[in-house]
């Protein structure tokens, strides 16, 4: 059961809570224990045919031809879809916000750019047909020079893996090759510091592995709409996705679904959607297209590899002045939502910490590998992973207790992020503590008694000079302040002085009045609005 | 394709079905008798979705031929209630949060019915050892041996049922 740690920051919340803490039975427990909730493969549709596809058995690929003549005549194939059959066969997923260049096709027509990426479906009677005549359609590749490490993908002279981006980088607003942090002067601050720390981090594409692999039924409805039984997890994402690579109306689609055997994130790149669809509308019949668990560990797209340089300047007491990242994510041959992900580590950078000098480079990187896409924390978990090794490892390099130099480190109210945001509702100094003494591990009682609310704003307030900005105008107007934010809190600590006790926590605030009896939608909602706390 | 009839009882019921030559008794499940609650996951034998009793024991019908059940009695997680009673495996699971996607679930109930209809009080390692072959991939593992655990009959987490 969940323990609610309810002294901490009691003054802030209303004891009017009718939910949280209490158990409450999942709506759909009783389908999954008796085996009668539906998934999207538990439809039975008469007339139903099966569509598999051909894929590429080379990274990168000229293709010279396909002869697809066999195949048509094979037993029981009802249909042959190509690259030309295919209405609008260029999409990316995020074009549906207007972000990024349409740079995938459903079905690769010129060149292969991963091993494993679609050339050619069958839509045949059995699965067993259509892998039938997959086996006998003849394509003739051009084997071309393959590039699978980011930092080589971006020299001169890479093979270029995706013409739509030519340097092998997303682009960012139409010109920039990366997303960019700066806040203060790393150079100076690595000068004067007494101790620096560079480390090179490597992480692994990451197979989400669900138990029911990506696949979906599409088939004719009875009122020229087509309905589409599918474990997308984005459902009307997915939906939208189809209606322009199909180059319908979205209200000619009806999906059905919400009901996901594991995603993890692995389940909203639209991967069989399309050509199910397409099958059904060229066929006139009910199509499944299921992965094969083959195919879902070796195609379905993977979280990213990042690699991740960090180099540290540390002062002997343990302050961290500056942290530099350079971060290249892999994210295959495609974009798909590697060029979220790098917005998102870019924002994440430097971690909880208030640290006066960052800077950071983070790259989208094209490589002829599997398309990378979404998985729990994407673009953030690999960097945090990055961080706090590097955090361990600066802990012992100035002789400091680790769970201590995080919350000496530790971000507080009214800190100046290095996005130029002030932090607010801060908490880590309370989430080490309780780490702490849930693990028996001992931390001095002047960290004990350090929190989040004392110490912040002030000097740490301010945005320092940042050589290559203009000076004065860096700083955005502050985000309004409202009725649910902590009250700024006086510096009440210098920076950062571990010899010394630190004040003692403020005493808690007079009781506020008694909470109104309905509740404000701004606080229901407030962690949406980032006011989580009043 | 011709098609070859096969005879069984599914969960108490006499049943026939044609299959294809070759055909899976999955596939014999959920397409001819209809019954979807054993789930396709990997079609290899390492997942364990699809797992039914066949006599009793548990099978991966994925890698079962359909006719190697003519006659013999195959029961699935669609059989587990009595009526509208659910079964104590079933209630413990509800009880104790053990399915999250739901898409192991019926694997993971008749693994360990299978457990518990010949050792009605299994320790914590048998109750690993008996869904060592379930994959779920929530990571609901803990849940899930509590839940097992609490429904065994003579077992330490028993509560109710």
């Amino acid at each position: 059961m969940l323990e609610f740690r309810k002294e901490y920051f009691a003054d802030e919340r209303d004891e009017n809570l009718n939910e949280i803490g209490k158990p409450t039975q999942r709506q759909d427990m009783v389908g999954h224990v008796t085996g009668t909730t539906t998934y999207f493969d538990d439809h039975k549709l008469a007339g139903l045919l099966h569509l598999k596809v051909l894929r590429s058995p080379h990274h990168h690929a000229r293709i010279r031809g396909i002869d697809t003549g066999a195949a048509e005549r094979a037993p029981g194939v009802r249909r042959v879809i190509r690259g030309a059959d295919v209405p609008r066969n260029l999409n990316t997923l995020l074009s549906l916000l207007n972000f990024g260049k349409d740079d995938e096709p459903t079905l690769a027509v010129d060149k292969v750019r991963y091993k494993g990426e679609p050339v050619v479906a069958v839509v045949a009677h059995s699965e067993r047909e259509a892998f039938e005549a997959l086996a006998q359609i003849r394509v003739d590749y051009e084997p071309l020079p393959a590039v699978f490490d980011v930092e080589e993908a971006l020299k001169a002279g890479a093979p270029v893996v995706n013409e739509t981006y030519p340097k092998n980088s997303f682009e960012y607003h139409g010109r920039y090759d990366h997303q960019k942090l700066r806040f203060g002067d790393v150079e100076r601050a690595f000068a004067e510091a007494d101790h620096g720390l560079e480390e090179r981090y490597q992480m692994s594409p990451i197979e989400h592995a669900p138990t029911e692999t990506n696949g979906c039924v599409a088939a004719p409805e009875t009122n020229g709409r087509y309905v589409v039984y599918t474990c997308a997890q984005g459902l009307f994402f997915s939906l939208d996705t189809c209606a322009k690579i199909l180059d319908v109306p979205s209200n000619k689609l009806h999906f059905v679904g919400g009901t996901v055997g594991g995603g993890f994130g692995g389940k909203v790149d639209s991967l069989t959607e399309p050509l199910a669809i397409l099958g059904a509308m060229l066929t006139g019949r009910p199509v499944r297209y299921v992965l094969g668990r083959e195919e879902e560990m070796q195609f379905g797209s993977p979280r990213g590899a990042e690699r991740i340089y960090v180099k540290d300047a540390v002062m002997r007491d343990g302050r961290i002045t500056a942290r530099k990242v350079t971060s290249y994510f892999d994210s295959g041959a495609y974009t798909r939502l590697s060029s979220y992900a790098v917005i998102k580590c870019a924002a994440h950078i430097p971690g909880p910490y208030t640290i006066p000098n960052v800077h950071a480079d983070v790259y989208c990187v094209y490589t002829n590998r599997v398309p990378a896409t979404a998985m729990r924390g994407f673009g953030v978990t690999a960097v945090d992973f990055a961080i706090e090794c590097q955090m361990d490892k600066l802990a012992h390099l100035v002789g400091i207790d680790p769970m201590e130099f995080r919350i000496l480190n530790a971000y507080r109210d009214g800190d100046m992020k290095a996005h130029r945001r002030e932090a607010k509702n801060t908490a880590l100094i309370e989430c080490v503590q309780v780490a702490a003494e849930k693990a028996k591990w001992p931390i001095r009682e002047e960290f004990r008694r350090m929190s989040s609310r004392a110490g912040g704003g002030g000097a740490r307030a301010a945005v320092p000079h940042t050589p290559g900005t203009p000076a004065g105008g860096a700083r955005p107007p502050a985000p309004q302040r409202t009725t649910y934010d902590r009250p700024p809190q006086p510096a009440q600590a210098p920076i950062f002085e571990p010899q010394k006790p630190s004040p003692s926590p403020p005493s808690p605030r007079q009781p506020t009045p008694a909470p109104a009896t309905t509740q404000h939608g701004a606080a229901r909602f407030s962690s949406v609005f980032g006011t989580r706390r009043r | 394709m011709s098609k070859t009839p096969v005879q069984f009882r599914h969960n108490g019921v006499d049943v026939a079905v044609f299959v294809d030559g070759g055909a899976n008794l999955l596939t014999a499940i959920r397409e001819g008798v209809g019954d979807t609650a054993p789930k396709f996951g990997c079609g290899q034998g390492t997942c364990g979705v699809c797992t039914v009793l066949i006599d009793g024991e548990p099978h991966l019908s994925c890698i079962t031929l359909a006719e190697a059940v003519a006659g013999r009695s195959v029961e699935t997680a669609d059989g587990l209630k009595n009526g509208p009673d659910l079964h104590p495996l079933q209630r413990a699971f509800m009880e104790h949060f053990a399915a999250q996607c739901g898409f192991c679930t019926p694997g993971m109930l008749m693994a360990a019915k299978a457990l518990l209809d010949k050792n009605p009080a299994p320790s914590r390692a048998e109750v690993v050892e008996a869904i060592g072959g379930n994959i779920c991939r929530c990571t609901g593992y803990e849940p899930i041996i509590n839940a097992v655990l609490a429904a065994a009959s003579a077992g330490p987490g028993r509560q109710r049922a």
